[in-house]
């Protein structure tokens, strides 16, 4: 069971902090599609593909102390901005090694956007169907988003990009 | 007359204890029931190891399909219908997915996917969209009709208040496990007014909102909830036995992965420990296929495999202490080195394990909330999200409760070899603090 957590404080931690519940969501499931070990069971929520199991992970991190989650407020929103303590640290190197090949795949995903990111993961929560069904499915399910032909390019580019870092 | 809409000459009914008949008019519900997929559902158990905890909970999840499917029945064609927020050509379609809902799970579904990495809502949408019966059936219905039951279930379909029948925090799945889990285990929490919630459901543009006059029908089904499962769903010794399964399925897979011989060729499981399975191996499974493995994995040579499996079958389950991991994870791994030394493996035998549940949550503006609040529709006709009028519920809402424990064999820790230092683990699980 910790062995789950320590490697969600290792990703928090090589992303070097990550700002927004969806955002966090997004990446890993992301890095899941792309056959990175994380346990954490996604279903299609509001926002695209979402793990209740990582939502409780990330409370029970923060609880512990290992994570803090610290609120901003953006005015019109409030956002939740998530790094690793001390704490986190320690155990982070006392339960296990790094599930990522290599830190640039967490900085690569942190440096996109939310509606990046859910774009990105609700292309690839229908990667069983073909290019352009998965497409049809992205504008039904995500009608509300307006996303363009050239943001959707610019998604399975980088999902190509992601797999030769795998 | 097309397939769709053939109903039966008379009208089949099935004698349930929790909605007292199940009513069944549609030829293509009729015949899904028949299919040998949801037939397999008879040999899987609703609530898994909880059985061991309280005998009669030995229902399968065919009673809980029919059961939502009688819910979903009576919400379209009772209170829904002829309202004009209500799309009758969806009906076929959300009965049929209540029906089909849990479909892909197989025999002690939780257990089973955690070592295996597999997911049951894969599996389910392989079942509707592969070639079995029940998609023979639903592509008589039309071609794009098991796509559409899929979509339902996998909660990609784009009216949203077909979806949220089958799947939101008021649903029928969840309005039906309840009543039927505290019937089966006999526990007194878990019954609340469905009528009422039903009597005041409505289609109000992409979502089922609920009349405010049955809002305390609603706190009731919530509290309900909150009760089940702290008091059935987590309870302690049926996490025992949930981890003591998971050990075994984990062992026999370490087992093969190693090249170890079984006394009786592990068939059934083959291709999940190889991971080369297909949907026709998965359908081979149910618990009465993994009970009888057990049994036979009592007789093994292995000494962890065959002691996990005689502690499955005759129950001789773990003993437990609580644990916060926050504190004292260091302390954990003190423990299994200690556990080593007295020759018990501590990757089998000292198991940490938590669960949590989030009774209600509602939808906070700006944030990624992915739930979907329960909304009331009050007498001048707006909706109002359900924890600002209720107390009860906004005193919960939000709040997660999570439960940490750790499991191990205590016997093993009293018998006589390395006593040293099996009272030192003892004297530290007794202290807590692990």
């Amino acid at each position: 069971m910790l062995q789950e957590h320590a490697k969600i404080v290792d990703f928090i931690s090589m992303a070097e902090g990550v700002t927004g519940r969806k955002k966090l969501q997004k990446m890993i499931y992301i890095l899941k599609k792309m056959g990175v070990p994380f346990q954490e069971k996604y279903e299609f929520h509001i926002y695209g593909p979402y793990s209740e199991e990582l939502t409780a992970r990330v409370e029970e991190l923060c609880d512990m102390g290992f994570v803090s989650e610290a609120l901003e407020d953006k005015g019109s929103y409030v956002q939740y901005n998530y790094s690793v303590t001390a704490e986190g640290l320690e155990f982070r190197d006392a339960l296990g090694k790094s599930v990522l090949a290599d830190p640039l795949q967490a900085l690569k995903l942190n440096e996109k956007s939310s509606r990046f990111l859910e774009l990105t993961a609700t292309l690839l929560y229908f990667d069983h169907l073909e290019r352009t069904e998965q497409i049809d499915k992205l504008h039904i399910v995500k009608g509300k988003l307006n996303f363009t032909d050239e943001e959707i390019g610019q998604a399975f580019e980088f999902i190509e990009e992601l797999a030769v870092l795998m | 007359m097309s397939y769709a809409t053939q109903k039966l000459a008379e009208e089949k009914v099935f004698k349930d204890p929790v909605h007292r008949y199940i009513h069944v008019r549609d030829q293509v519900i009729w015949d899904l029931i028949n299919s040998r997929e949801v037939q397999r559902l008879r040999r899987i158990k609703q609530l898994g190891t909880s059985y061991l905890v309280f005998h009669g909970a030995e229902h399968s999840r065919f009673n809980h399909s029919l059961g939502v499917y009688e819910i979903v029945r009576r919400i379209v064609d009772d209170i829904f219908h002829e309202r004009p927020a209500w799309d009758e050509s969806e009906r076929l379609v959300v009965l049929c997915a209540a029906l089909l809902h849990d479909l892909g799970h197989g025999p002690f579904s939780h257990s089973f996917e955690k070592v295996f990495h597999v997911d049951h809502e894969v599996f389910t949408r392989e079942i509707l969209l592969g070639d079995t019966e029940v998609n023979g059936i639903l592509l008589k219905v039309a071609p794009d009709f098991p796509k559409k039951v899929a979509e339902v279930i996998a909660k990609t379909y784009p009216n949203k208040q077909v979806v949220s029948l089958i799947s939101s925090q008021i649903d029928a799945d969840r309005m039906d496990y309840l009543q039927r889990d505290a019937y089966y285990t006999g526990v007194s929490y878990g019954h609340f007014d469905m009528e009422r919630i039903l009597r005041v459901m409505r289609p109000v543009e992409d979502q089922v909102v609920i009349k405010s006059s049955g809002m305390h029908a609603v706190e009731d089904y919530i509290m309900s909830r909150y009760q089940m499962y702290w008091q059935v769903y987590f309870h302690p010794v049926a996490r025992s036995a949930e981890v003591i399964l998971r050990k075994i399925l984990q062992r026999a897979k370490e087992l093969s992965e190693s090249g170890y011989k079984f006394e009786q060729p592990p068939t059934h499981f083959m291709a999940f420990f190889n991971r080369t399975f297909h949907l026709k191996d998965y359908l081979a499974l149910d618990e009465g296929v993994l009970m009888t493995y057990f049994q036979l994995w009592m007789q093994e040579r292995d000494p962890i495999l065959s002691d996990l499996s005689d502690r499955f079958v005759n129950r001789r389950l773990f003993q437990y202490v609580d644990f916060d991991p926050g504190k004292d994870y260091r302390k954990l791994g003190e423990l299994s080195q200690l556990f080593r030394k007295a020759g018990i493996d501590p990757d089998y035998y000292l198991i940490d394990d938590s669960t949590s549940d989030l009774p209600y949550d509602f939808y906070r503006p700006g944030e990624e909330e992915e739930r979907l609040p329960i909304h009331l529709l009050m007498p001048a006709g707006e909706i109002k999200e359900l924890s600002r009028s209720s107390q009860i519920v906004d005193a919960i809402s939000g709040k997660r409760r999570t439960d940490y424990k750790l499991y191990f064999p205590a016997e093993l820790l009293i018998d006589g070899k390395k006593k040293a230092v099996k009272q030192q683990i003892l004297q530290m699980l007794r202290e807590g603090g692990v």
